[in-house]
């Protein structure tokens, strides 16, 4: 069984997030890039079911500036065998991640597509659901439990009332929840290892894909900022500003 | 110009973000709603008062019970592509069903809007809320989640009925196949609806320990919550965790007992009315926009706070 990871570089979650002072984006100059946390969760996931017998093969892509081949890199120090690198310079949203995987998914044929349900950047929670809809595959999104059977997967999906287990056949696309599993960190000796890895690069533009943004972002601006609060002293005057400052009980 | 909004609900009850999504579509134009279950009676008599709107259009299939992704996305691609803009919560429901929607319109989600500007530019939070992305759409249809507590619900009236009709007919798919749900039962208010949410973090320290805040919580009459780091360490369930991967909640009160303050949590609350930080290390961030601070330990402060409230 042959498993897709597609990963996302990221500004690094511990980042406090600044906005530039022209307003059309936030600061990138400098910054600590990552891998997505839900990524990570995904490869983790592939390498489990490697480790398990049941994957044979996890192919990492990410799709981008040179840059992204550090998390294609990380990737493959994790444990992926090998990756592809989507060259692409232009601005990219996830209906166009979602076209250019689809054509990805068309060429390699893999059997599971593993991915994060949501970038930490962007917040969309999309491209796992288009690439499912461009494919004609079944989709288990936010996925807490995973369990690979023969020709189908068992997911367990964290819905806002609870837990829902439902049956998806395969190919499919999965994507991660935070308690699926906790990633792995790369040992040296994997990370050495990882440099000899093979990355297969393809440019955008041989793909033949319309991947022209339908979202022009106009501006991107600080959130309205909450009014400095006081700290109290006590339980009783935690209650009486409650009650007679604040009013809500 | 015409505009749909997919009705949220448990087959049973309409899921109160709905009314906020009705909210947000009447801005845009000719509002239609849309329900797909197995019993859409009971949701729609709560949906015929609603002002504003022209049609329900309802579509009752044993197969919408399970709420599956493929079919409805598939149904309401092959009814609706006519519409302009096509509005859902941005619930688990909604997260899961509109980019599918989006990805078989070819066409560019627009998730989580909390504020549409005008007919084509719309208003979303990034990077965890900490800033705010204005976005032109180029799209030919808009397919829109909606953060409920960005929007007031829509109003009712007695003597605006509106007419229901069926619609269209589902081929199921046979991708997908649902087996069974664990909900978490509760008799408290839902957490992303309530007034008042008492939450608890990692300080809280076992899920024993949280019986003080829900003790808390039932003076009160609020609803729960948690930190991510108290559902994974199994304290409490996973659909009472509050932040950007989890629910968003902007209740008059929220609670924070025990939890620091990262900004993934922050995320999920810090649009709420009146925040109220309880921990015990006087440095921890979320003092930095509580509303009142109280530096003292929770095992202390907690139960003195019930046994003296009313
Ligand atoms: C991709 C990603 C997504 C995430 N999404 C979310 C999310 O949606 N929601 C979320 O909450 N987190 C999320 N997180 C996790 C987040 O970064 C924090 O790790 C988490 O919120 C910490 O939870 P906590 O405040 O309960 O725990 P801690 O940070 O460990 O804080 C515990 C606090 O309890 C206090 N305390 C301990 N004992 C006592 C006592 N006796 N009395 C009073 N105070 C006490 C301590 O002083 C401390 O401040 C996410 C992280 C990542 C990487």
């Amino acid at each position: 069984m042959k498993i897709l990871v597609p990963v996302k570089r990221v500004i690094d979650y511990n980042v406090k997030v600044r906005v530039k002072k022209d307003e059309t984006d936030v600061e990138l100059d400098n910054v600590k890039m990552s891998m997505n946390p839900f990524d990570e969760i995904a490869v983790e996931e592939a390498l489990r079911s490697k480790e398990k017998g049941v994957a044979s093969e996890i192919i990492a892509v990410s799709i981008g500036l040179p840059e992204v081949q550090e998390t294609i890199r990380n990737a493959l120090a994790m444990g992926a065998d090998s990756g592809i690198f989507v060259n692409c310079t232009s601005k990219l949203e996830p209906l166009s991640v979602a076209k250019i995987l689809t054509s990805i998914c068309n060429k390699i044929k893999p059997d599971l597509v593993i991915m994060g349900k949501q970038a930490i950047d962007d917040d969309m929670n999309a491209t796992g659901q288009m690439l499912s809809a461009m494919l004609s595959w079944g989709q288990a999104t936010f996925a807490s439990k995973l369990e690979i059977q023969d020709k189908k997967i068992k997911v367990g999906r964290e819905i806002d009332g609870g837990i829902e287990n439902i049956e998806v056949n395969l190919p499919a696309i999965v994507t991660t929840d935070l308690r699926l599993n906790e990633p792995r960190y790369a040992s040296l000796p994997n990370i050495m290892k990882a440099k000899r890895k093979p990355i297969d690069e393809i440019k955008v533009e041989d793909l033949n894909i319309d991947i022209e943004p339908r979202l022009e972002i106009l501006k991107v601006e600080e959130p309205k900022s909450r009014e400095a609060g006081i700290m109290v002293k006590s339980v009783d005057e935690m209650i009486e500003k409650l009650k007679n400052e604040a009013k809500v009980i | 110009m015409k505009t749909l909004v997919v009705v949220d609900h448990n087959n049973n009850k309409l899921e109160k973000s709905t009314l906020n999504t009705i909210k947000a579509a009447i801005k845009l134009e000719n509002v239609d709603l849309l329900v797909l279950s197995d019993s859409c009676k009971d949701i729609c008599n709560e949906l015929i008062h609603i002002k504003s709107i022209n049609n329900i259009f309802i579509n009752e299939n044993v197969a919408f019970k399970n709420q599956l992704a493929e079919d409805s996305a598939n149904f309401i691609a092959k009814n609706f592509k006519d519409y302009t803009n096509i509005l859902f919560s941005n619930t688990s429901n909604g997260k899961n069903v509109a980019p599918r929607l989006a990805g078989l319109l070819d066409t560019m989600i627009i998730p989580d809007v909390i504020e549409i500007v005008d007919k084509q530019t719309f208003k979303r939070p990034i990077y965890a809320g900490n800033a705010i992305a204005t976005c032109k759409s180029k799209n030919k249809i808009n397919i829109i989640t909606i953060r409920s507590t960005a929007f007031e619900e829509a109003e009712t009236s007695d003597d605006n009925v509106i007419e229901i009709k069926e619609i269209g007919s589902l081929t199921t798919n046979n991708l997908t196949k649902y087996l069974n749900s664990e909900l978490t039962k509760s008799e408290r208010p839902e957490l992303t609806s309530a007034d008042i949410v008492v939450s608890g973090g990692r300080g809280l320290g076992s899920a024993e320990n949280f019986q003080i805040l829900e003790k808390l919580a039932d003076k009160l009459g609020a609803a729960m919550g948690a930190s991510r780091a108290a559902v994974d360490a199994g304290y409490v369930p996973n659909d009472w965790q509050v932040g950007q991967t989890g629910k968003i909640v902007a209740p008059n009160l929220y609670i924070a007992v025990g939890i620091s303050g990262a900004i993934q949590h922050l995320a999920g609350m810090k649009d709420s009315k009146v925040i109220i930080g309880i921990n015990k290390d006087e440095e921890a961030p979320i003092f930095s926009i509580s509303d009142y601070g109280l530096a003292e330990d929770l095992f202390k402060a907690v139960p003195e706070m019930e046994s003296k409230l009313n």
